[in-house]
């Protein structure tokens, strides 16, 4: 190869780069190579110092859940067709991962009652940052309205979001005593200049928020309502389209995707058709070919960065086709009956045990609002040092809350428990049994 | 549409019949209760209007849609500035390990110092790599690196007083998520002209930089650049912007052409990107999930998003939150873990002793591609090349063909096309980008056939236009996907006519 | 080669306006500007009534891979839109400087109207 290049060696290739540069590359910082077997026994000794969900039934919630996941995914998803190919952009050998789009977003219209959804986002988090900075350019308005039940990450993110561009936002204590979001206090809020509403579905703190009447404050002034929402939750749950909202966003992760530490991730994002070419990220359209065969394609292409670039609607260069695709699968084999089981099941589980846990001394609610399947409880003592003690009966315990809201003394020793369908009666029992202590 | 439509497989919801699942759900083990009296007041949905299938025919269905798919284990995917490199098979192995898996993000740090120090190992490994201070793996893919660092970059000048720094510089051929992460981050994007060689115009940047004065914040520069060469003035560059008060941001998304042979943090920046799914071997998914860890010289650590992996003298990890200067959360926990975890195993695969072979054999298949394939079409800069290299084809205009046409006829001979007109500066651009993992007889037998398209579109043209033939489907109606928007799959008038396909 | 009637007046961003005998002016793109875009698949264009400045961006043509914006070559309101062309984008591919127009202005002042190209001008200005 060298000879046909016509240069004596791979160095010579190199030459461009000047000896300065080369001359200092130093690579010794970087752990050093390791054989095959060498690598599965350092990632297995890696992983085994974890303590995963498969051995420890874990009550952890707040954004990412412990559903089941239908074998179907992993095996629809572990394929090289899927997994091994790159971004649709030659759509004539790309039909699986678009059709896989185009249904994902008629899953997602679908669940949400909303007229159309994008091919996703990064993460639930981004995903309302990109809503919120959608709803300002909309509007030509400047400043968002966010509930404090929003997941505390998803409310930083998307000030890290706004902390650029001339926008900013305020935030909306949650009644101290349903934890709902404050009707009263969100009038008050909202002013002329108002972009949007943002609240979420369920909410932080577990509770299902009366979205029609938010919908209805926000639109009296001209705002946008942003619903970012449980998606499992709509097993059971009126859907935020027949409730008004503007803009659905949400965390897909609990659909067919492993909690994996946390990422990745997959962020829904649907909206009304009106905003259809203010959407941000890929959407995928379905047409024909030269035959006449029924075909897919991507689509409003000009809203993107490499066509628009400093005009785009996001600077978003990808989706998360992968995981979109897990989301799919899993909406396809579980189905109406099956999501519809899953639903109820947390709702069942979570207040089977969140009645036990509060019959317990010591132990009570916080909230009245009705809840899904997370709910808040006020210990008797520090919930660090019960997740502790929970930890060697081997049991993930809840979130504690305080960390997140320091100025709300209603939430000092609270928790934040979630019991999904993946929790047995047997395990939510020893859940009790020890925090009997 | 109303007409009956020819299809090759119906979608999910064609395929659904009344009363049919997937899964089998277990029975309720708790006291069940009504729902309307668990959800007092909440409005419930009367209808879940998703599909019903049993699992064998999902399976199906996702396997035959599956098959119209290229990708990479299946041949060669010389796409230009996407390093479509061969995913090693004990990545997939490594992120099925239920301990990496199966972790909640919120669980007790005792419970996740497996996590915590691939993170942290991650973190250590990639600064070296890339010549930085310090390394965050928050951003979920290259276009939110951009984003991160460009945010940096500001919170740097506001921190030091100069805040009024509002302007990016960008070459004119940089990739659009340039412009448009500045736009993002506030930023207004002045051009660099590109000059013959295919290289930055340092005339031009110098002029740039004076007539912008005092409100310069960086400059954003992809290294190898977009066109497959090395700036070769990149330490004069770094010198001219530091001089104007600028830094100096790499747009990482050619790192492979550098790995374990030179490194952008010696060669002036201070912050940059690098794309695990690229680089490092991580699987593109059909468009994702990525992850565009940013590195960072020490001037900019202190900025960077909470949390931070960190270790303490007794050898336990932690997520350090006390950082008083960071710009704040970019992610909502810690970044895209799994690809972290399979780019970790590709790192110690190669280890310090043999990450150069990477780079030197991606450059080394670039080059033999530019020399051969030369010979057919005109290289657009035809010197030594780094990773990849810019063909234009702008002579078959004569024969009324265009890039395009010759992209969609190398589909017919079993490859995936390359990159079709980027950079915007080439006309007629075709972008190859055969990266470390092929071997010559894969490139050889590539070269072959697109000398023999070469000669099909000088004798038989319409074979390119009508191009490609032998794919699941002919080239699509894309006016009429933009025209009659088609988003989501509903029941009325949709009726279908399956078509075999072989 | 491109269509491009000599009684019109041209702009370097490739919009044509005709001055109308009422003292309006008609501006729509010109013929090479339809061929560079290609199919064109979406417009956006103001409100009438709207006042534009000279060189102010009144609109955005899109094809299926392309975008540009409309810059206004004159200064004035709009008075008349072409409502024809919505869900009918095509005819500005078929017919540009006909049924293709895209909005009527009042002028407000002459300014910027120096600047205006001939058709030869035009011309050479596309390379033509």
């Amino acid at each position: 190869m060298l000879a046909a290049i016509g240069v004596g060696s791979v160095a010579e290739l190199f030459s461009p780069i000047s000896e300065n540069i080369r001359s200092k590359a130093d690579f010794s910082a970087v752990e050093p190579s390791l054989d095959d077997i060498a690598l599965k026994k350092r990632l297995l000794k890696l992983s085994a110092k974890n303590a995963d969900m498969d051995r420890y039934p874990c009550f952890l919630g707040a954004g990412i859940y412990d559903h089941f996941i239908p074998p179907v995914v992993g095996a629809i998803t572990g394929r090289s067709e899927f997994y091994t190919a790159y971004t649709p952009y030659q759509p004539e050998v790309s039909q699986g991962v678009l059709q896989s789009i185009y249904e994902f977003q008629s899953l997602i219209v679908r669940l949400t009652g909303m007229e159309v959804a994008n091919a996703s986002l990064y993460d639930g988090a981004t995903a309302l940052a990109e809503a919120v900075i959608m709803a300002c350019d909309l509007t030509r308005r400047r400043h968002a309205v966010i509930a404090s039940s929003v997941h505390p990450a998803y409310r930083q993110v998307t000030q890290t979001y706004l902390s650029t561009l001339p926008f900013d936002e305020a935030y909306l204590p949650a009644h101290p005593e349903t934890g709902q979001t404050d009707l009263a206090a969100l009038s008050e809020a909202i002013t002329d200049d108002t972009a949007c509403v943002v609240v979420q579905q369920p909410n932080f703190f577990g509770v299902v928020e009366d979205l029609q009447a938010i919908a209805d404050a926000t639109h009296a002034r001209g705002a946008l309502l942003i619903v970012s929402v449980d998606p499992i939750s709509l097993g059971l749950l009126e859907t935020p389209g027949a409730q008004g909202a503007d803009i659905v966003v949400g965390e897909g992760q609990g659909m067919g995707c492993f909690p994996a530490f946390g990422g990745p991730l997959l962020g829904l994002f649907a909206c009304k058709k009106e905003f259809v070419r203010r959407i941000p990220g890929r959407i995928v359209g379905g047409t024909v070919d030269r035959d006449g065969t029924r075909a897919y394609t991507m689509t409003l292409r000009t809203r993107e960065q490499d066509i628009r670039r400093d005009q785009a609607t996001s600077n978003i260069c990808t989706n998360q086709a992968l995981f979109a695709l897990a989301a799919t699968v899993y909406l396809s084999a579980q189905g109406k009956t099956g999501l519809t089981q899953v639903a109820s099941l947390c709702l069942q589980k979570s207040h089977y045990a969140q009645e036990k846990i509060t019959g317990l001394p010591g132990f009570e609610s916080i909230f009245s609002g009705p809840f899904f399947k997370e709910f808040v409880i006020r210990c008797p003592e520090d919930p660090t040092i019960l997740n502790k003690s929970l930890l060697e009966r081997g049991i993930l315990g809840g979130l504690p809350l305080a960390q997140y809201y320091p100025e709300s003394s209603h939430l000092q020793n609270a928790m934040l428990l979630c019991v999904t369908e993946q929790r047995s009666r047997e395990e939510i029992d020893a859940l009790i049994d020890a925090l009997k202590g | 549409m109303n007409e009956t439509l020819k299809v090759i497989e119906p979608t999910i919801f064609e395929l659904s019949r009344p009363g049919r699942t997937g899964t089998l759900m277990p029975e309720c083990d708790v006291p069940e209760r009504p729902t309307a009296e668990l959800l007092p007041g909440v409005a419930l949905r009367n209808e879940l209007p998703l599909p019903e299938l049993s699992e064998c025919e999902v399976m199906r269905h996702f396997v035959r849609i599956s098959s119209l798919n290229y990708n990479v284990d299946k041949g060669f995917y010389p796409l230009g500035s996407c390093t479509m490199k061969y995913n090693p098979k004990i990545n997939d192995q490594a992120v099925l390990m239920p301990g990496f898996s199966r972790v909640h993000p919120y669980q007790p740090e005792e419970t996740v110092q497996g996590s915590l120090e691939v993170l942290y190992r991650m973190q250590s490994d990639l600064a070296a790599i890339l010549g930085m201070d310090a390394v965050s793996l928050q951003p979920a893919a290259g276009a939110h690196g951009e984003q991160l660092g460009l945010a940096l970059i500001r919170a740097y000048h506001e921190h030091r007083g100069e805040g009024h720094r509002k302007t990016i510089l960008i070459p004119t051929a940089a990739h659009g998520t340039n412009p448009a992460s500045a736009a993002r981050t506030g930023y207004s994007v002045v051009d660099v002209n590109t000059n013959e060689r295919g290289l930055v115009d340092v005339a031009h940047l110098t002029a740039q930089l004076e007539k912008n004065a005092g409100k310069v914040a960086g400059f954003m520069l992809t290294n190898p650049n977009t066109v497959g060469l090395f700036e070769e003035d990149i330490e004069t560059i770094s010198s001219l912007v530091h001089g104007a008060g600028g830094l100096m941001y790499c747009d990482g998304a050619n790192m492979n052409a550098l790995v374990g042979t030179a490194r952008p943090g010696d060669m002036g920046f201070d912050v940059m990107h690098v794309n695990l799914h690229k680089t490092f071997s991580v699987p593109h998914g059909g468009g994702g999930p990525g992850s565009g860890p940013v590195g960072v010289k020490a001037i900019l650590e202190p900025f960077l998003p909470v949390p931070q992996a960190a270790k303490r003298d007794d050898g336990t990890f932690y997520l350090d939150y006390d950082r008083p200067l960071s710009i704040g959360k970019i992610a909502p926990f810690y970044g895209a873990f799994l690809a972290v975890v399979r780019a970790y195993a590709y790192i110690l695969h190669y280890g310090r002793e043999h990450l150069n072979e990477i780079s030197e054999n991606a450059v080394l298949n670039a080059n033999y591609l530019r020399v051969r394939l030369g010979e057919t079409f005109p290289v657009a800069y035809d010197r030594i090349c780094m990773h990849e290299c810019v063909f234009t084809l702008k002579d078959l205009k004569k024969h009324g063909v265009k890039a395009l046409d010759v992209a969609k006829r190398i589909i017919d001979y079993g490859y995936h096309p390359p990159t079709m007109y980027f950079p915007l500066i080439v006309p007629e651009c075709l972008m190859i980008e055969p990266t470390e993992t092929e071997s010559m007889d894969t490139i050889d037998r590539f070269i072959t056939a697109v000398e023999k398209i070469a000669l099909e579109a000088r004798d038989n043209p319409q074979l390119l236009l009508d191009a490609p033939h032998s794919a699941p489907v002919r080239r699509l109606d894309e006016v009429g996907a933009a025209k009659k928007l088609d988003l989501a799959w509903s029941p009325v008038g949709h009726s279908v006519d399956a078509v075999s396909v072989s | 080669m491109s269509t491009i009637p000599a009684d019109l007046k041209y702009s370097k961003s490739h919009e044509w306006i005709r001055t109308e005998a009422d003292g309006t002016v008609t501006i729509g793109i010109t013929d090479h500007a339809q061929d560079e875009l290609g199919d064109i698949v979406y417009l956006e264009l103001p409100e009438v009534g709207r006042v534009i400045a000279f060189d102010e961006v009144f609109g955005t043509v899109e094809s299926v891979k392309a975008v540009s914006e409309l810059y206004s070559p004159v200064a004035g309101e709009v008075v008349a839109v072409n409502d024809t062309l919505t869900n009918a984008e095509a005819t500005i591919n078929e017919s540009p400087y006909e049924n293709g127009w895209m909005i009527k202005v009042r002028l407000k002042d002459e300014s910027g109207a120096e600047e205006l190209l001939t058709a030869d001008g035009y011309k050479s200005e596309i390379g033509e």
